[in-house]
């Protein structure tokens, strides 16, 4: 029932949204209609955790402990965002950035990619996620040419082109994995159910999935933005609206990571080895440290936000390719709190780009005097990203730390290299933006302060304390990827 | 039908899908292109169909005819429309080096080949000779899209690769689920009608579809 109501509503908005168009309560539909799907996933959470995992209309959808916390994550962020978008996008408009036409579609898009999302998150079908996570990019490529200016367009070009061939890989991944499957489970749509995949994974042919695994592991990881697959990521996220930039990094990201861990346990329980373990702990750690490095250079602040993404997925893409329950239990929390701080920090950068009607980061200066807020939520933001205690962060990144300190030593220096590269240069970048006089261009405006303040408070609160319920659901699923 | 001409058919089809893949890395025109798109297509569910014919797969006939409307009737059709709009139908592109991109496919041939040989010897099926040379258009697709610089080019090649999956999953399995085939055909529906709007925007922005003049976004030094 939470079910339907999870993925139906987001649908029948966009469907809405799509009529409604361009009128002045669009935006409110799109809260109201975010906020009803926040409810519900808070209701599914409450149900799976009442009665354990789920299996529901005749076993195309599959509810755990992994894929609920997302659920919520993702129902939570997408409301804080339809909050944000509201005013933001009202001043995009007033700015003559968007038009008639685009705010429509802006709104019916949002939601359709929030569909999208939670059909990847909630269906059983292997092929099905395939499908959704394809329908994910679709819906949120126009979103990214939304401003129609060169660089907006070739942004979302790479990104529909980049994404649409990566993807296109993982789904000859899948291919061969139901060639395994067939062979075990017979044909028909059963043998991609993962929760039957899951419980024949012994039997599947090994040097299949291993083959398999290496195709799904290029198509996914370009979603997820791993390097040497991320030359479209800084682009997309920081020429769209910075809502857009807001979902695609702290929840689109995610998904795909989602996906590629769905079917690592799989090719983990054919092969017996630490192979498809290997090849993601080798991405992931190319990632941090190239992404590190990439952020000294950095101009614009979305695009250097972007790559602090591409690193923070290489850092749980790193600790679920080294396995185990600590490095495990860090990834899940680490997914959880970046996706809160980085949507955060979006939203702060989406308003002092707006004051200085820039993205410049030398354009944008004395936010502590010009706005208290956006400074300090900016400035706060960065210190829960980069690892500061006693954000949530710190706790995430600690447990991963540790867990490579005890099974892969070797590997920690690169890792703390990583880290420190890309903790000196936010800093560095941040300092002037926040601190200093107010410039004659900036202009105040008033500012959306709920979803800031909220998704900090929650990183905060995670670093001090984790609620009994997270903590059970993390325990969970560490035993569901074993 | 006996299996053993079955299996003939079949390997015959597939070569006609692998050379008209290697006829689009050489066509220099993008009217040519979308003509042996559209073959490439027809070859594709005529295939199928015997597939299922043999295999008494009734839900694979579903599939040919999904790909007959959707990829040799549709997809060129859509294409052609923008093209005249777009007013690019005479367009000649320059390709560079067709000799060395023919070699690169060889190559990539050969590649697929020895990837896939573990799999042709699991497989029982009357197709999975053919799983090699899926592989391959799947991968000359890959490669005419680096190599082009056109973005109808780019597309074409993408449906291309796209057809080369389709072709694998006929080869290795009879097929995917049907509900897996659906949502892939709709997906690459909507990925047409993206592609048509995107054609329009490039053509505004930059008066051209040559995909060369979009390097702005590059890491400053």
């Amino acid at each position: 029932m939470m079910l339907l109501i999870l993925l139906g509503v987001p649908f029948c908005a966009a469907a809405v949204l799509a009529f409604v168009g361009d009128r002045k309560f669009a935006a409110e539909i799109n809260i109201l209609g975010s906020a009803t799907t926040f409810a519900a996933g808070v209701g599914l959470a409450v149900e799976v955790y009442m009665q354990g995992p789920m299996l529901a209309g005749g076993k195309f959808f599959f509810v755990d402990a992994f894929n609920v916390y997302l659920s919520v994550l993702t129902a939570f962020v997408s409301m804080t965002t339809a909050i944000f978008s509201r005013r933001y996008m009202r001043r995009e408009r007033e700015h003559g950035r968007v038009g008639h036409v685009g705010m429509r579609f802006y709104h019916a898009m949002f939601q359709l990619f929030i569909f999208a999302m939670f059909l990847c998150l909630l269906t059983n079908n292997v092929g099905v996620l395939w499908i959704a996570m394809e329908l994910a990019t679709l819906s949120t490529v126009l979103l990214v040419s939304l401003y129609r200016t060169p660089t907006a367009i070739e942004a979302a070009w790479k990104y529909f082109i980049l994404c649409g061939v990566g993807i296109a890989q993982a789904l000859f991944g899948t291919v061969l994995l139901y060639f395994a499957a067939e062979r075990v489970l017979g044909e028909g749509g059963e043998a991609l159910l993962w929760t039957n995949l899951s419980r024949v994974s012994g039997s599947l042919e090994p040097t299949v999935l291993s083959l398999a695994f290496v195709f799904l592991m290029v198509g996914y990881g370009t979603k997820v933005g791993l390097v040497p697959l991320h030359n479209w990521l800084p682009d997309a996220h920081s020429e769209g609206p910075t809502p857009i930039s807001a979902v695609l990094s702290g929840l689109l990201l995610n998904i795909a990571l989602y996906a590629l861990v769905r079917c690592k346990v799989l090719v983990d329980g054919s092969t017996h080895t630490h192979h498809a373990g290997n090849i993601m702990m080798g991405f992931g750690l190319l990632s941090i440290l190239v992404a590190a490095f990439s952020l000294l250079r950095q101009k614009d602040i979305k695009r250097m936000f972007s790559y602090s993404s591409i690193e923070h997925m290489g850092i749980a893409t790193f600790a679920f390719g080294l396995g185990g329950p600590i490095a495990t239990f860090g990834a899940l929390l680490h997914m959880l709190v970046h996706s809160l701080a980085k949507s955060a920090i979006f939203f702060t950068v989406g308003h002092a780009s707006q004051m200085h009607r820039s993205q410049d980061m030398s354009r944008i200066k004395g936010l502590f005097k010009g706005n208290p807020l956006v400074g300090w939520g900016l400035m706060f933001g960065v210190m829960a990203i980069v690892g500061m205690p006693p954000f949530g962060i710190f706790t995430s990144e600690f447990l991963i730390l540790t867990a490579t300190m005890k099974d892969a030593p070797y590997l920690t220096p690169f890792l703390l290299l990583g880290l420190g590269v890309a903790f000196a240069a936010l800093f560095r970048k941040v300092q002037p933006m926040v601190a200093g006089e107010v410039p004659s261009y900036q202009k105040p405006m008033k500012v959306a302060h709920l979803p800031v303040v909220l998704h900090l408070a929650l990183v905060l609160i995670i670093g001090f304390y984790m609620p009994d319920f997270l903590n059970a659901w993390f325990h969970t699923a560490v035993e569901l990827l074993k | 039908m006996n299996l053993h001409i079955a299996a003939q058919i079949n390997s015959f089809l597939a070569a006609l899908v692998l050379l008209t893949a290697f006829g689009m890395l050489t066509q220099k025109r993008i009217y040519g292109l979308i003509h042996l798109f559209a073959w490439q297509g027809l070859f594709l569910s005529l295939n199928t169909a015997v597939v299922g014919f043999v295999a008494g797969k009734h839900h694979l006939y579903i599939s040919s005819v999904l790909t007959l409307s959707l990829k040799v009737v549709l997809l060129p059709y859509i294409l052609h429309v923008l093209i005249n709009r777009l007013r690019i139908r005479k367009e000649v592109e320059t390709v560079v080096n067709i000799p060395m991109t023919m070699m690169i496919g060889i190559a990539l041939v050969i590649f697929s080949y020895h990837l896939t040989a573990p799999i042709r010897e699991l497989s029982t099926l009357i197709t999975r000779s053919t799983l090699a040379i899926a592989l391959a258009t799947v991968m000359i697709g890959l490669l005419m899209m680096i190599t082009r610089r056109h973005a109808v080019t780019q597309i074409i090649g993408f449906l291309a690769l796209e057809n080369g999956l389709f072709f694998a999953a006929t080869s290795a399995t009879y097929g995917m689920p049907l509900v897996v085939e659906l949502g892939v055909a709709l997906d690459v529906l909507i990925a047409a009608f993206i592609f048509g709007i995107f054609f329009f925007h490039i053509h505004t922005a930059f008066d051209s579809l040559d995909v060369e003049q979009m390097a702005k976004l590059k890491e400053s030094d």
